[in-house]
């Protein structure tokens, strides 16, 4: 057991080692959202609308940046002498996911205390419901972002899928207009959309407006799909390859 | 210790690995000679369990490098061309992740980072970040990290990349005390031929083909004599002469005429005297390495 747990530990702790030793990463990933949502918040005079949004995409930001790493972290770096141990890389899966999990949340956690501006006061009856919603959608993002970084040969592929494909998913979950204002497809779309979900587990939590799916919904839909991305990476990271793996 | 049987890798329709097959005994350094591009590093790839070959076996200490590489990988200890260090972390705590990705921990894992930089000397900068640190340094981290886990096999892929001179001479000395001291074997890749003569066996790589093996010494023993080099304008007609005049093996290289011969330095006066005007310059050497791989291949490894 001890064989699993221990490579898990040690790949999450080296996360926050490395994220304590680069503190001007904070920065990047923080102030980008914050901006954009006084920005859009103030000139649209609806700071509560963005908040959970800007929430979404703080850890967002933080996972790909973690993300990311895992491409260049195979050809040079740590992970290759990770892929030639022994351990069991469900375990390696776990740690580096949870690692980078916790730091999106750590993230998010910091524009929380941005949340007067929206008109939200945090109680204590509410802190533990937010904290967790928080990292159950910094645990997701960071599946999908492993997920998707595993298979990759290079850096420039990644930022065309963060454009193409995270970036919009974004915005067309909730965190830019309502799902009872969207007009056709795009409702369908936002419908399908996972990130429409922890958008709205947010509004929720934070007692926001446009809490919409329900409550229920939106925590087993964010939580299933933060599962089906760890067995999806698990599985990925488990094949054997004919190509170099480096 | 490291058996290869028929070994086979294609990329698509590029062949990087045709039927190689070799033996490596318990206990000693071996070599994987060639150019760049020669099959070595497809080679390293298959051996350190990143890469399943198309066709044929090998084994490490008896267990399948492709069926069972969780029992392969708790064998050998792998220091990888490229930096495989957390350059953030310092080398305790690279030294401590690599223990804790063998299940090492505890006292068991203090004594053995201990031990593993004690040998590779590097106990006064344990507490630095493998960012400040030298190239020469972070090599030796790198094997105190495949150490760790005492495997009985280490690899390592051109280990003394951008090293200079001096830190690829430790690192030699390093390697060689690891197989006289603690019994390791060690298969390493290189295209550098000092390195090379240093290795007890050693195959030579080239497109993806072994071309020769044997110990240094027997593969410059294929050359009789002495190699002797001409540089001259017209290498074509001068290595024929020389073929004609004198029954000599010899080839013709980028405006150099390479001829193995015995008692080269009488060599030299008859050569010049019977060409006159057509050589340029002349070197006379013992046969290297160098010379083994030109002659089997036509080709220059370096």
């Amino acid at each position: 057991m001890s064989s699993f747990i221990l490579p898990a530990a040690t790949l999450w702790q080296r996360e926050l080692v490395r994220f304590w030793r680069q503190k001007s990463r904070v920065l990047s990933v923080v102030a980008s959202p914050l901006i954009f949502w006084l920005l859009i918040g103030y000139g649209s005079n609806d700071l509560a609308r963005y908040y959970s949004g800007t929430l979404v995409l703080t850890v967002m930001f933080s996972a790909i940046f973690s993300t990311i790493s895992i491409i260049e972290d195979r050809r040079e770096g740590f992970l290759l002498s990770m892929l030639v141990s022994p351990a069991p890389r469900t375990s390696l899966v776990l740690g580096k996911i949870l690692g980078s999990a916790t730091l999106g949340w750590i993230q998010g956690l910091m524009l929380l205390i941005f949340a007067p501006l929206a008109g939200v006061n945090i109680g204590l009856g509410e802190i533990v419901p937010v904290v967790g919603a928080m990292f159950l959608i910094s645990f997701t993002l960071t599946g999908l972002g492993f997920a998707i970084a595993w298979k990759m040969d290079s850096t420039a592929a990644f930022h065309g899928v963060m454009m193409l494909l995270l970036v919009p998913m974004w915005m067309v979950s909730g965190a830019l207009f309502p799902m009872a204002t969207a007009h056709g497809a795009v409702k369908a779309i936002m419908w399908a959309n996972p990130m429409t979900y922890s958008v709205a587990l947010l509004n929720h939590t934070l007692g926001l407006p446009n809490a919409y799916p329900g409550a229920t919904e939106s925590l087993v839909v964010t939580a299933a799909f933060g599962l089906a991305l760890l067995l999806a990476s698990g599985m990925l990271a488990a094949q054997q390859s004919t190509r170099s793996a480096a | 210790m490291i058996g290869v049987q028929n070994l086979t890798h294609r990329y698509g329709d590029r062949v990087a690995l045709s039927d190689v097959s070799f033996e490596v005994k318990k206990g000693e350094i071996f070599g994987l000679l060639g150019p760049n591009g020669g099959g070595k590093s497809s080679l390293f790839r298959i051996l350190s369990t990143m890469m399943v070959p198309s066709e044929g076996r090998a084994e490490i200490a008896g267990f399948d490098v492709a069926r069972d590489p969780a029992a392969v990988r708790r064998t050998v200890g792998v220091v990888f061309q490229t930096q495989s260090l957390d350059k953030a972390l310092t080398v305790e705590e690279n030294l401590r992740a690599q223990g804790h990705l063998h299940g090492l921990s505890g006292a068991t894992l203090r004594g053995r980072m201990a031990n593993a930089m004690e040998r590779l000397g590097l106990q006064d900068r344990r507490k630095d970040l493998v960012e400040t640190l030298s190239g020469g340094l972070r090599r030796r981290v790198e094997i105190a990290k495949a150490l760790l886990h005492k495997p009985q096999v280490l690899l390592m892929d051109e280990a003394s990349t951008g090293l200079d001179p001096a830190a690829r001479r430790e690192l030699s000395h390093h390697i060689e005390s690891l197989r006289d001291r603690a019994g390791v074997t060690i298969l390493l890749t290189t295209h550098i031929l000092g390195e090379a003569d240093r290795c007890d066996r050693l195959v030579l790589l080239h497109e993806g083909q072994i071309v020769a093996q044997g110990s240094p010494t027997e593969l410059r023993s294929r050359i009789g004599g002495d190699v002797v080099v001409l540089e001259t304008s017209d290498a074509e007609s001068l290595a024929a002469g020389i073929r004609q005049r004198f029954g000599a093996t010899a080839s013709a290289r980028d405006g150099q005429v390479r001829v193995e011969i015995a008692n080269g330095h009488r060599f030299i006066a008859e050569v010049v005297e019977a060409f006159p005007g057509a050589v340029d310059s002349v070197g006379l050497h013992k046969p290297s390495l160098e010379d083994v791989f030109v002659r089997e291949t036509g080709a220059s490894i370096e």
